[in-house]
């Protein structure tokens, strides 16, 4: 359902400022959302001012940093610090990207940070995720055979395997999932553009025998056809891949195969 | 969300940046809409016509008024919008024109196009009136 405006309990206020920054020649305001469970107040925004000088040029850097140096109950999510986990995917001056991929030169003014968009909030930074993995398990990510194993590897050729290209980089981050307005509306039957692009994946997956099966579960109103192209999940990408085109070949094949 | 547990949802509109992705999209949600408000219009007119010369004076002449002629102007654009957007949608569906680049180059020229037949079409249509 179309909802323009957050819950009441979602409504944002302004929280603490805390400069950090005395005697700094590059100073940088960081406007960053927090919530926490244990106090039963509403979510707000705290602001750092920071030393850029005091820490590396990515966005990450400057969360680590004030997480160990100003407040330790800053809660986010983080591991490879270089862009192949996926963990610390957030909203950064407006877009979803990952913080270890983003620059902090990059963002003019002050850098403003938010959970991933319309998502039920764990603590600050961090999302709950537990609906969106319930959906990637809903496509079977994995291959489906009926034809015995073979005593070896089941084979693929140069060209079966080049079409996985564009489509195994996805690290599940969901930054497109969560800039898709449909995927806001409609993320209780939308499967958005992360979990699409994965159907594609073995869809398109010339070992996997269960191609028909796989295009029945998503021939649906909902869990497919609620893209229309708005193209936020291709910006979106921080590994530069195209959910938006995954989503057209699906429909292509829905289509071709009546 | 509805998601039960309490946990507040996180900002989505009210922080996302307003891209041209979204906004060719909305736009052509919203000719949408406003093309079945101006099919009333037309089906006032034709009724207006059928019922009998008072009635169609009285429409003619709200139609050639200012706020018709405003309404009337809209009205064709978003004609023109829909109708440009719409066959972009269909080079989509045939699965092209997926590059970011092409995209954007695309949502340049259904902007344009509805501005450009909108003006042709007015002038046109002003000069046969």
């Amino acid at each position: 359902m179309v909802e323009f405006n957050l819950p009441a309990n979602s409504k944002v206020g302004v929280g603490k400022t805390i400069n950090a920054a005395n005697g700094a020649k590059r100073a940088k305001s960081f406007k960053i959302y927090r919530w926490t469970p244990d106090d039963g107040q509403n979510p707000r925004v705290d602001t750092y001012i920071v030393d850029l000088d005091k820490f590396g040029p990515m966005v990450l850097d400057a969360i680590i940093y004030i997480k160990n140096n100003i407040d330790s109950t800053l809660t986010f999510r983080r591991s490879c610090r270089e862009g192949i986990c996926g963990s610390c995917a957030m909203n950064i001056d407006g877009l979803n990207t990952l913080a270890c991929l983003k620059a902090i030169e990059d963002i003019k003014g002050d850098v403003k940070i938010y959970p991933l968009p319309h998502m039920p909030v764990v603590k600050d930074l961090v999302p709950d995720l537990k609906h969106i993995y319930a959906q990637l398990a809903s496509i079977k990510p994995w291959l489906q055979t009926q034809s015995p194993a073979p005593s070896r590897e089941r084979l693929q050729s140069p060209e079966d395997r080049a079409k996985l290209d564009g489509l195994y980089e996805c690290i599940l981050c969901f930054c497109c999932s969560t800039s898709c307005p449909s995927y806001w509306w409609n993320g209780d039957r939308y499967l958005g553009p992360s979990i699409l692009l994965q159907a594609y994946r073995w869809i398109v997956d010339s070992r996997d025998e269960m191609t028909g099966e796989r295009l029945d579960n998503l021939e649906d109103p909902f869990r497919l056809y609620r893209c229309h192209t708005i193209m936020n999940c291709t910006k979106a990408c921080p590994k530069g891949l195209n959910p938006a085109k995954a989503i057209a070949e699906i429909k292509k094949l829905m289509v071709q195969r009546r | 969300m509805a998601n039960g547990s309490g946990r507040p949802l996180s900002p989505h509109l009210q922080v996302y940046k307003f891209e041209w992705t979204m906004a060719l999209s909305i736009t052509h949600r919203i000719t949408g809409v406003g093309l079945a408000v101006g099919t009333l219009l037309l089906t006032w007119w034709l009724v207006a016509a059928a019922a009998g010369p008072e009635s169609f004076a009285r429409a003619q002449k709200f139609i050639g008024s200012g706020l018709g002629l405003l309404l009337m102007f809209g009205w064709t654009w978003a004609l023109f919008y829909h109708l440009a957007a719409g066959i972009r949608h269909l080079v989509w569906d045939a699965g092209y024109s997926f590059e970011l680049k092409e995209a954007e180059l695309g949502g340049k020229i259904v902007a344009g196009a509805s501005l450009g037949l909108t003006i042709l079409a007015w002038i046109i249509g002003l000069a046969v009136w």
